[in-house]
């Protein structure tokens, strides 16, 4: 397994000149860009760093505590980071309640899915696999979750009238958001189907690619490459679901009501 | 005001006056202030006011489309004992500015050959149904709506300036539609800012203004009749 080429500090410097010279590019076409560029650099290297560090401890130390405690905050994360996407959120804490819990939901019981059942490393909460996994799964859960609620508020708001004139007419909140709904699930589930059509042929995963720098024979790769995209493709569908409906849920009521006054006015992004 | 609604039945003869169809008491929402009326069988209300009064309010309040509070009852019934939709198929509301929620005209009908029969009286032909919404001007949207309405075959029918872009001819068609639906037993609150209208469908009148409902008290009742 350790086949791998280890890099020294000073390969990496050598190659941080590619983004100085795009900073260049940026001074010398007046981008403006430039100083945004390189606080984004240097803000990735140390956020890596400290990843870096964290993740050596957490190896270990290979406490369910500890590996729990480091999911619970790359959730929170995620949530936050699909909260910010919303143009317009629901008000109060379900703009930030909603899309995480439904995110913690469905990215952990796919990845205590694939630690119990297919990667099975002992113990089960082995951080090593733990958290690669869990990391997966809720990068593309936010994407599809921040989505499905994004088009969800910004359809009903748009088609209030239609599905208010089907209230009107005596129809159920069910039936007349119906339309909505679909149309958010489509939206959140759509760059999940693009990927797993694309991969292999117009992308190489990242984490397949890296297994095989890694020294991981090729067919081995692809075949937790598979795994990856099934728990992807299950974690978003699962938490897109759960966020759009929890979404109708608090923007309709008992009586049948659309309530788009639980809905905060629109932000620019 | 007996006296007037006495007038105005006695040449109905279908109806007898009783008790009130649709009463209201307290209606308030965060907006509108309470408001207290009744509505019969039969009987048609003009709702006047000015733009921004809370005419709408109202009307939606009463459709029970915002949250609001109050005793609203329909035949003694207590609107608050039935859900939402089986309340707003028994009170049907006719918004100023109708909603759409499909790319043709009959994919709003769940029957165009049930709606077609009304549709005709108010100008539309058979072939109307393959017509895109998307190209229809404000009073066929208008006019089609209350089709679309009157086939729920509410008791109460909320009408939210339902001429108010039409040309005369459909203006005459549309009170001749609903005063026969009127006569047989509908009752109707009809917002209007045609003083002349309001006079021609109904004989009560209710003010709303500053979020206010009141009844309207003139000195001479009826004298031109």
């Amino acid at each position: 397994m350790s086949s791998y080429i280890a890099l020294t500090y000073w390969q990496l410097a050598a190659a941080s000149v590619f983004v100085l010279i795009d900073a260049a590019l940026s001074v010398f076409f007046g981008l403006r860009v430039h100083r945004s560029l390189l606080f984004a650099a240097i803000r990735m290297v140390v956020q890596l760093a400290l990843v870096g560090l964290v993740l050596t401890t957490l190896f270990s130390i290979v406490s369910l505590l500890w590996t729990g405690l480091a999911a619970l905050v790359m959730v929170l994360f995620a949530g936050h980071e699909a909260a910010q996407r919303q143009e317009r959120r629901l008000s109060g804490w379900w703009s930030y309640g909603l899309g995480t819990s439904c995110m913690m939901m469905s990215s952990v019981v796919v990845t205590v899915f694939a630690l119990m059942t297919a990667v099975r490393p002992n113990p089960w909460y082995d951080p090593r696999y733990a958290i690669p996994l869990l990391g997966m799964i809720l990068g593309n859960c936010m994407t599809g979750v921040g989505l499905g609620l994004n088009t969800l508020t910004t359809s009903l708001a748009g088609r209030r009238a239609g599905v208010e004139a089907q209230l009107m007419l005596g129809a159920s909140k069910q039936v007349a958001t119906a339309p909505v709904v679909r149309e958010a699930l489509r939206s959140a589930l759509m760059p999940v189907i693009n990927s797993m059509a694309a991969t292999g042929v117009v992308s190489l995963p990242g984490m397949m690619t890296g297994q095989i720098l890694g020294g991981v024979p090729p067919a081995e790769a692809v075949k937790y490459q598979i795994l990856v995209m099934f728990l992807i493709a299950g974690g978003t569908g699962l938490g897109a679901v759960t966020a759009v409906l929890g979404g109708v849920y608090r923007l309709t009521d008992a009586r049948h009501r659309l309530r788009l006054d639980r809905l905060t006015s629109p932000q620019p992004t | 005001m007996t006296t007037h609604a006495e007038a105005l039945l006695a040449d109905r003869p279908d109806f007898k006056p009783g008790r009130p169809l649709l009463s209201v008491r307290d209606l308030r929402t965060n907006l509108l202030k309470p408001a207290s009326f009744t509505l019969s069988a039969g009987e048609c209300v003009a709702i006047r006011g000015p733009s921004g009064g809370g005419k709408t309010l109202l009307l939606r309040a009463l459709a029970d489309l915002d949250p609001n509070e109050g005793l609203v009852c329909l035949d003694g019934r207590d609107r608050a004992t039935m859900p939402g939709p089986e309340w707003r198929r028994l009170v049907g509301y006719l918004p100023a500015e109708p909603g759409w929620w499909a790319d043709t005209v009959g994919d709003h009908f769940t029957s165009w050959a049930e709606a077609a029969v009304v549709a005709r009286a108010l100008g539309f032909t058979e072939d109307s149904e393959d017509w895109p919404i998307a190209r229809l001007s404000t009073g066929e949207r208008l006019r089609l709506a209350l089709v679309r309405a009157l086939l729920v075959g509410s008791k109460v029918l909320l009408l939210d300036e339902p001429t108010a872009a039409l040309d005369p001819a459909s203006v005459r068609a549309v009170e001749e539609l609903i005063g026969a639906r009127v006569r047989a037993g509908l009752a109707v609150l009809w917002v209007t800012h045609d003083v002349e209208q309001a006079s021609r469908v109904a004989v009560r009148r209710l003010i709303v203004s500053a979020r206010q409902v009141r009844e309207e008290v003139r000195e001479c009742p009826a004298i031109s009749r």
